[in-house]
């Protein structure tokens, strides 16, 4: 390859600041305005990147009253119990369905995989979500979007890349179907499995739609449905904090963001490595 | 512990006439047992609320149930077809997708090609890593961020301000409501969407570039004639998938800034689903509704995948064919 032209350096150089500032300064902005005073945020329209006067009221009175706090137990709970519920039944079928000739394998394998040509729709769902009994339960949030066919095949596809000669060692050695999943196959997929179990908490996490549609009952709300009221419908937070040392309106709402975004950066730098392996075995012959 | 299979049997059982369904029933128990929870949830929730759209031929009634509710053919249908409101929500659907679609397909494209220029490992990861975060971020945050930024209070009408412009609040545009959701589709995925690309770009023939150089083909000549038609398969890939999807605009993305810029611009096929099912209690028209669309849907998506294998790009996609 040919040394690139300097200007050509200086235009890619412009660009990949442009698009990196583009991702990092709304989230920057959102962090340092949270720790923000008043006089920050005027100063500055709205978006603190270095706030003179750090403290964290705002923090302090989104965590009073008890909405946020409620709703971040509701989230963190629905998450991991999601998640787990998620992975078990998701590894279960993918392992079931990663070897051959297993009996009407086939066919079940399709009736997953033809879910990701069609949806029921909201009012099917809806109205089957209240038939099961579960509308305003817990269950609700995790239930009706428990296994998603494309992790299905992420996995399976992984389980599949694993060598023949371990399955057949394992044999060898007496251990059944299920002693060779333990023992064998998910020790050595431990990367699919963060990768899967990111996307589903990730998913887990951020969900208000099915909040919206099955919980009628707003002590029951996660974390998005709470930013949805309280910072997109602006309604106050919380009537019992009036009268105590307020922080500005928008520091807490801020505030609230970063507590909401904070367990995704917590994690995501953990897993990143394995993005492109997990994406890739799902859309792309590799 | 489970017992083990019989050492007896053959490793391809396609090819073993004498055991019966019964035995290979026995020998495969426990992989089918492991299959169980993920098919009853396949099942359960993507094939029974198919039964539910009963709905869309009734006057369904909440408290008389499926069983007890009026039949009423295709009322449901006709009355949707008669609604102006359907329609407008229709004209929506296709202007987001499409404005979506002209908008955001490049963008990823561009972008990767930025990064695979990138020669040092370091910063090439550096750059991914901060450019696929928005994926994982919420549709609740990022609005909430957009509001922040381009809303009536936020950064930019500030900034028009003090250039002596008049303050533009985009997030209760209705005009720009297409353009608004397109800007925030391509914050949240443009960076994920390289993954695709960059995997394409790395496949592309090194020895290509260097003939190409040899025959004299300067850098604007190799990307035309060389990494364009390495790229090209997957591109047309993703169009053609894209427009199988067409019907499927950001539901959640949509509902949350809906009321902002109203129903006129704002309803598309989901949202009035939605709300005219569940908050309105127009159960049957909203069900029909959203039968015509899941059908139209289908059929697009099938006959997209059907045209990407037409075209002859194997396996890119495995989503119908497995």
């Amino acid at each position: 390859m040919e040394k690139p032209t300097r200007t050509g350096l200086v235009l890619k150089g412009l660009a990949l600041v442009i698009v990196v500032g583009l991702v990092a300064y709304p989230l920057l902005g959102v962090i340092g305005t949270s720790f923000a005073s008043q006089s920050d945020i005027i100063r500055s329209n709205g978006l603190v990147l270095w706030p003179d006067h750090p403290n964290l009221d705002a923090y302090r009175t989104a965590f009073t009253g008890g909405r946020v706090t409620r709703a971040l137990f509701v989230s963190i709970g629905v998450t991991t119990l999601g998640t787990a519920c998620s992975l078990l039944a998701t590894i279960g079928m993918a392992y079931g369905l990663s070897r051959r000739g297993i009996v009407g394998g086939r066919f079940i394998l399709m009736t997953a995989l033809f879910t990701m040509l069609f949806n029921a729709g909201v009012i099917p769902n809806f109205l089957l979500v209240k038939e099961l009994g579960l509308y305003n339960t817990f269950a609700a949030l995790v239930l009706p979007t428990m296994v998603s066919a494309f992790n299905l095949v992420v996995m399976r596809a992984f389980f599949m890349n694993l060598p023949e000669e371990l399955y057949d060692a394992a044999k060898v050695d007496g251990a059944g179907d299920f002693r060779t999943l333990i023992q064998v196959v998910l020790p050595l997929s431990k990367a699919v499995v963060a990768v899967v179990g990111l996307f589903y908490a990730v998913a887990y996490w951020n969900a208000y739609f099915n909040a919206l549609l099955y919980l009628g009952d707003n002590d029951k709300w996660p974390l998005p449905m709470v930013l949805r009221t309280f910072i997109l419908q602006g309604q106050a937070l919380d009537s019992g904090a009036v009268g105590e040392a307020v922080a500005p309106q928008q520091a807490v709402q801020m505030a609230v963001l970063v507590i909401a975004v904070v367990p995704i950066l917590l994690v995501y730098p953990f897993l990143q490595r394995y993005f492109t392996k997990g994406v890739l075995t799902g859309a792309v012959k590799g | 512990m489970t017992v083990p299979a019989p050492p007896t049997v053959p490793a391809p059982p396609s090819a073993v006439p004498r055991t019966t369904f019964w035995q290979r029933l026995r020998r495969d128990k426990v992989m089918l047992l492991l299959c169980l929870p993920g098919f009853l949830y396949f099942v359960v929730f993507h094939y029974v609320p198919l039964l539910g759209y009963m709905v869309a031929f009734q006057d369904y009634q909440p408290y008389l149930g499926y069983l007890h509710s009026a039949w009423t053919g295709l009322a449901n249908f006709s009355a949707a077809f008669a609604d102006p409101d359907f329609w407008s929500a229709t004209g929506n659907t296709l202007t987001i997708a499409l404005v979506q679609l002209i908008l955001f397909f490049p963008v990823p494209i561009g972008l990767a090609l930025l990064l695979n220029s990138i020669v040092s490992d370091k910063l090439r990861r550096f750059v991914q890593s901060v450019v696929y975060l928005p994926h994982f971020i919420g549709w609740v945050i990022i609005v909430s961020i957009f509001q922040q930024i381009l809303g009536g209070a936020g950064v930019v009408p500030d900034l028009l301000e003090s250039l002596g412009l008049p303050r533009y609040d985009m997030m209760t545009d209705p005009d720009a409501f297409p353009l608004l959701l397109a800007l925030q589709v391509m914050w949240k995925d443009a960076g994920w969407g390289t993954i695709i690309i960059l995997a394409a770009l790395l496949s592309v023939d090194r020895g290509l570039y260097e003939a190409a150089a040899m025959d004299g083909a300067g850098r604007t000549r190799r990307f035309w004639h060389v990494t364009l038609p390495g790229l090209s398969p997957v591109l047309v890939l993703l169009l053609i998938l894209n427009l199988g999807n067409i019907l499927t605009v950001g539901f959640e993305q949509i509902l949350l800034q809906r009321d902002a810029v109203g129903p006129g611009s704002g309803e598309v096929l989901d949202t009035y689903v939605y709300f005219h099912g569940i908050k309105d209690n127009q159960w049957g028209t909203a069900a029909a509704v959203g039968l015509v669309k899941a059908v139209i849907g289908t059929v697009l998506v099938i006959g997209a995948n059907k045209f990407a294998h037409r075209l002859g790009h194997e396996g890119v996609y495995r989503g119908a064919d497995r």
